[in-house]
């Protein structure tokens, strides 16, 4: 410190420039010191002032960057000479480059929504699904890459649909199914009926013919994300905001949060309830949201809960609906997981099942389901929206524009749900692989000493490994996390990114894997614990 | 207007319709668009809204403002031609008396090119490799946002098969997307804040005021341009439009051109081309250039890419380059609309970075990726389908213009690409108004049997011009459709002549009258005004 401050004295625009980032704080200290003992020297004063200025621009435009809240905030009015807020990309378009013709810089001015996208710094969750796919274990020809276990998709059942396309594409039956003229021509951009008809049925016969979906009543996306952004989209304005119980599915932020400029309040949920969602929560989060100025406009669920794996009771849904009807909020269910796996204690209940039935308003439920998950179809990316408001359905077909679902995949899935003999055999073997895999994991994790949820299900497993992390915080979670992948080498997602609100708990995507792999895998985790 | 009205009338007979409130907000946004104030309540509660909702009924449940709002232009008379030929579409056989659809821009003329490569070529289309074996796993699988790496190189390189290699495309400053519509959304999200204005040649895609702005919440200020010139950028437009939007308080963030022009069906000058790069330049701003049409220049001149320009403008390596991106898409030049295929090419990574990662909003099935990479891979194949795609364009072209010449010298825009022609009917109109422009458009669909799209629905600053699409039609369609313009011009040229008899004598009378008594000429010129004014050409 000493020598800065003498320096500072003697030579003070030196000082400032060469010092470092560590002592950031000294920046504006020295200087000003430099200001008392200077007494009267104006060559001091003269430079030591700008550097003053500079550095509260600098610590301005800092705090602007780091918070991000607000990128598109005007710049001052009195003020214009100074570039406004959002960082260096942004300071091009002051008001003086319009006028200077060589421009401020020659820099390229992305929009802040773009520059807010870039900067984004990648979650544990990203990088972890980074590095495994850059390294991807390969029993012969990568033993000691790294197993992807973060990754939410089924490969259990690959290979019935794969036989099925050897079987129908055999011969040039091909051709004849997706006769030229069927594919190239524009067609509807919210989805083939014929594929709506197919996926109507598909949905009912997982639901056990318990509902029928109205096929005139579904939006086809291409994928599971451009639906829910869609809905969002039409749902909410900049600023608004939804309730989604945490933990949730660690994409979600990304996927409503990015464009749409919409808010997530989560409704944090408790392993001392099974994680699952309470009214009085739900209230909590509501005002919470309220005080904040926030405009709620929807509960965003996942039905099963995607990362806890758990299903949403029956009772849950009525009270949840209740919560919506009182204060007057749109509901949407994500039920990708509907088909995977079914417990034998507790029964799926679909959103549309209740609204079906009683006496809810039905305009303000939305349920969003994809073929990914169940099907193991992810390459297809198939999203349905699936609302009986007249409103929404109009906006999203519109909208759907941007998203649409190339025509050979609709064809082919088309031909494949027609099926319904290969569909049945399908829904229920997938079933049985998926169950079979997850009693041998969450077995395998009992024999390390990992608890993990009672009621998982689904694809994945929700496990607690609060007694093996140290400190008992986020950074200790990170920390486990860390070794899981550097020395574990395998990449799995940490609670923290899914935002549950406890430490220590992972979720361990399974369907990835083969039986076979387990053993392996149970050896690895037991390489960090 | 009407929307919010009708909503407020049905609320009062059904009590669960919702009223969007937020309409209120859309009005005044619509005819101002937005400035810095609305886009700094990016994150806040407007408090005005907040003031709106305590009257509100809460049994309703509120949409957002982009599901009520306008600016998608679906109520343009672009979008109301098209509904009325879905209610009474043309059909040789069961509807020989419907409209014929001339208003969609759909390359049907070599789908029989297609269709024989892949009945040669069965397993792509089936995910399997030429040996046989399945590569569906490995496609179902293939999550990646990047795409297909097969298909990003054969498409790179189809890119430059149709600029003639002069310039090479870099698979990594590729955005696959799903469609030319979501690459142009997803470069206005990247480059755009809402409020923030891009510029646009008139007349333009109708589609753009859907496309670029619902969602984004970016502003369209035209550039006008005029048929004196053949509709050419000038400099002196794009610099009143700059100045039209900084007078709208609108911060300028880039120029969208689209080469070949949809609907004018012609390509960019190099002098255009070299306007546009000193403007941006000039200006600081970005150049988007969509040139999904460029596989589609059927005769001179020839096609020249704005990456042509930077290149021999030795620009490629500088900040320059960086602001200029291209919207490419299979929809046209291949005539596979249904695929979905689209991309964004851009030279600064961020925007690359940022579109790459927005595009999991949009993606292609990897199937289809697949199916194409194998496609296009065939150089044999683009090589053939290109120069005999063009071949047909160019004969469809010259039977339409020809066509509409024979029928009373109805004139086209000289073009040499497009899959449509800019047709030139200002001397059919009754007035020289958009009013009777819209007469004239109301008059093809329903009495002629014609969906065209005029226009007006086009931002086109003179009224008289329509967009005549001739690529997705038989050949006998062309024909007929033909026949009936002939028979319309021909019976409103009866009609105009025995109008215009009287007329001729009084003009004959005035015009001997004019040296001799001003006042009285003036008198019957102001008199007869409506008239004379109908009767000019």
């Amino acid at each position: 410190m000493k020598p800065n401050f003498q320096n500072s004295a003697n030579n003070p625009p030196e000082t400032t420039a060469g010092s470092t980032g560590i002592f950031t704080d000294m920046r504006v200290i020295v200087p000003l010191q430099g200001v008392v003992q200077g007494g009267g020297s104006g060559v001091v004063l003269g430079s030591i002032i700008p550097c003053a200025l500079f550095y509260f621009l600098q610590l301005y435009l800092k705090s602007k960057n780091r918070t991000g809240d607000d990128p598109s905030a005007p710049p001052p009015p009195q003020l214009p000479e100074i570039s406004p807020p959002g960082g260096e990309l942004q300071r091009a378009q002051s008001v003086r480059s319009i006028w200077s013709p060589r421009g401020a810089n020659g820099q390229a001015q992305v929009s802040s929504r773009g520059s807010s996208v870039i900067k984004h710094p990648d979650s544990p969750y990203h990088l972890g699904l980074k590095r495994a796919s850059e390294n991807p274990y390969d029993e012969s020809r990568n033993p000691d890459g790294i197993i992807q276990l973060g990754l939410d998709e089924n490969k259990l059942s690959m290979d019935l649909v794969q036989d099925w396309l050897m079987v129908h594409t055999k011969c040039s039956t091909i051709c004849q199914e997706l006769q030229i003229n069927g594919i190239t021509a524009y067609h509807p951009f919210d989805g083939l009926s014929e594929l709506k008809m197919a996926v109507s049925g598909f949905m009912s016969q997982v639901m056990e013919g318990r509902v029928f979906f109205d096929p005139s009543h579904m939006i086809l996306t291409s994928g599971v994300t451009p639906a829910i952004e869609m809905l969002v989209f039409c749902l909410a304005d900049v600023g608004n905001a939804f309730l989604v119980p945490s933990p949730y599915s660690p994409d979600l932020d990304r996927d409503i949060k990015w464009r749409t400029g919409v808010e997530i309040i989560p409704v944090p949920c408790r392993s001392s309830d099974n994680f699952s969602l309470s009214t009085t929560s739900l209230n909590r989060a509501y005002n919470k949201a309220k005080k904040r100025g926030l405009k709620v406009q929807g509960v965003i669920i996942s039905n099963p809960s995607n990362p806890v794996g758990n299903l949403l009771s029956q009772e849950t849904l009525y009270n949840l609906l209740d919560f919506a009807t009182e204060k007057n909020l749109h509901i949407i269910a994500t039920e990708i997981l509907a088909g995977a796996g079914d417990d034998k204690n507790q029964e799926f209940v679909s959103m549309a099942e209740i609204i079906d039935s009683e006496e809810y308003d039905r305009k303000r439920v939305h349920i969003i389901y994809g073929l990914s998950k169940d099907v193991s179809l992810p390459g297809f990316r198939v999203g349905v929206i699936y609302s009986s408001n007249q409103n929404i359905l109009q906006a999203s077909k519109k909208l759907a524009r941007f998203s649409s679902i190339s025509s050979v995949s609709q064809r082919l899935l088309i031909s494949m749900f027609n099926d319904s003999r290969f569909v049945g055999e399908f829904i229920r073997t997938n079933r049985e692989r998926v169950e079979r895999m997850s009693s041998l994991f969450v077995g395998g994790l009992k024999n390390l000493g990992i608890k993990s949820m009672k009621s998982s299900r689904g694809s994945y497993c929700w496990a607690d490994m609060s007694g093996f992390i140290r400190p008992y915080s986020e950074k200790g979670e990170l920390e486990l996390w860390e070794k899981f992948l550097n020395v574990a080498k395998m990449n799995v997602t940490p609670g923290s990114c899914c935002h549950c609100i406890e430490p220590g708990w992972f979720r361990f995507c399974f369907t990835g894997l083969t039986e076979n792999q387990i053993p392996l895998v149970m050896e690895r985790i037991q390489k960090v614990l | 207007m009407a929307f919010f009205f009708q909503l407020v009338s049905l609320s009062s007979t059904s009590p669960s319709i919702y009223i969007p409130f937020k309409y209120t907000n859309i009005i005044t946004h619509s005819s101002f668009p937005p400035t810095q104030t609305s886009s700094s309540s990016f994150n806040l509660f407007q408090p005005s809204l907040n003031l709106f909702i305590k009257f509100q009924n809460l049994q309703e449940i509120m949409l957002s403002a982009k599901v009520t709002c306008n600016s998608h232009g679906q109520d343009s008379s672009y979008f109301l031609g098209w509904e009325e030929y879905e209610k009474n579409p043309y059909d040789e056989v069961k509807n020989p008396d419907g409209i014929i659809q001339m208003g969609l821009a759909e390359n049907q003329l070599s789908f029989d090119l297609l269709e024989s490569w892949l009945e040669s070529n069965p397993q792509p289309a089936a995910f399997k490799k030429h040996n046989d074996q399945s590569i569906f796993k490995e496609l179902a699988l293939f999550q990646d946002y990047h795409g297909l790496p097969a298909f990003k190189n054969a498409l790179v390189k189809f890119m430059s098969e149709i600029r003639g290699n002069t310039v090479s495309f870099d698979p990594n400053n590729l955005v696959l997307t799903a469609g030319a519509t979501s690459a142009n959304e997803t470069l206005m999200f990247c480059l755009a804040d809402p409020g923030d204005a891009f510029l646009i040649p008139t007349p333009y895609y109708p589609g753009f005021d859907r496309d670029l702005k619902w969602r984004t919440g970016a502003e369209i200020v035209p550039i006008h341009c005029s048929s004196l010139n053949g509709f050419r950028i000038t400099k002196s437009a794009l610099e009143e439009a700059y100045k039209q939007a900084e007078k709208q308080n609108l911060k300028v963030k880039g120029v969208l051109v689209t080469n070949p022009s949809n609907p004018l069906g012609t390509s960019l000058s190099l002098h255009e081309l070299d306007l546009l790069v000193n403007f941006i330049t000039s200006k600081n701003i970005h150049l988007i250039s969509d040139e999904i049409y460029s596989g589609t220049v059927f005769s001179s001149p020839s096609f020249i890419s704005i990456m042509e320009v930077l290149k021999t403008r030795n620009l490629m390596n500088t900040e320059i380059a960086k602001r200029v991106h291209i919207v490419y898409s299979l929809s046209k030049d291949l005539g596979l609309p249904g695929f979905r295929i689209g991309a964004i090419y851009s030279n600064d990574e961020l925007v690359v970075s940022a579109a790459t990662k927005m595009s999991s909003f949009g993606l292609i099935s990897s199937q289809t990726q697949y199916l194409l990479s194998e496609i296009l891979s065939d150089k044999k194949f683009t090589q053939t389908y290109l120069s005999e795609n063009r071949r047909r364009l160019k004969e469809r072209h010259d039977m339409l213009v020809k066509g509409l010449q024979k029928s009373g010298g109805i004139r086209c825009l000289e073009s040499n690409a497009g899959l449509f022609c800019w047709v030139d009917m200002r001397h059919l109109l009754s007035s020289k108004t958009f009013e009777g422009e819209m007469e004239l458009w109301k008059k093809i669909v329903y009495e002629v049997g014609l969906n065209i799209s005029p226009g007006s629905s086009c931002h086109c600053s003179e009224p008289g011009w329509f967009r005549v699409c001739f690529a997705n039609m038989a050949e006998e369609t062309l024909v007929l459709a033909m026949q009936r313009v002939t028979s319309f011009v021909d019976s409103m040229v009866v009609k105009k002549n025995n109008q215009s008899r009287h007329q001729q004598l009084l003009l004959n009378n005035r015009n001997s009258r004019r040296t001799k008594s001003l006042p009285k000429w003036v008198f019957e010129l102001s008199f007869n005004q409506r008239e004379v004014a109908a009767d000019e050409r």
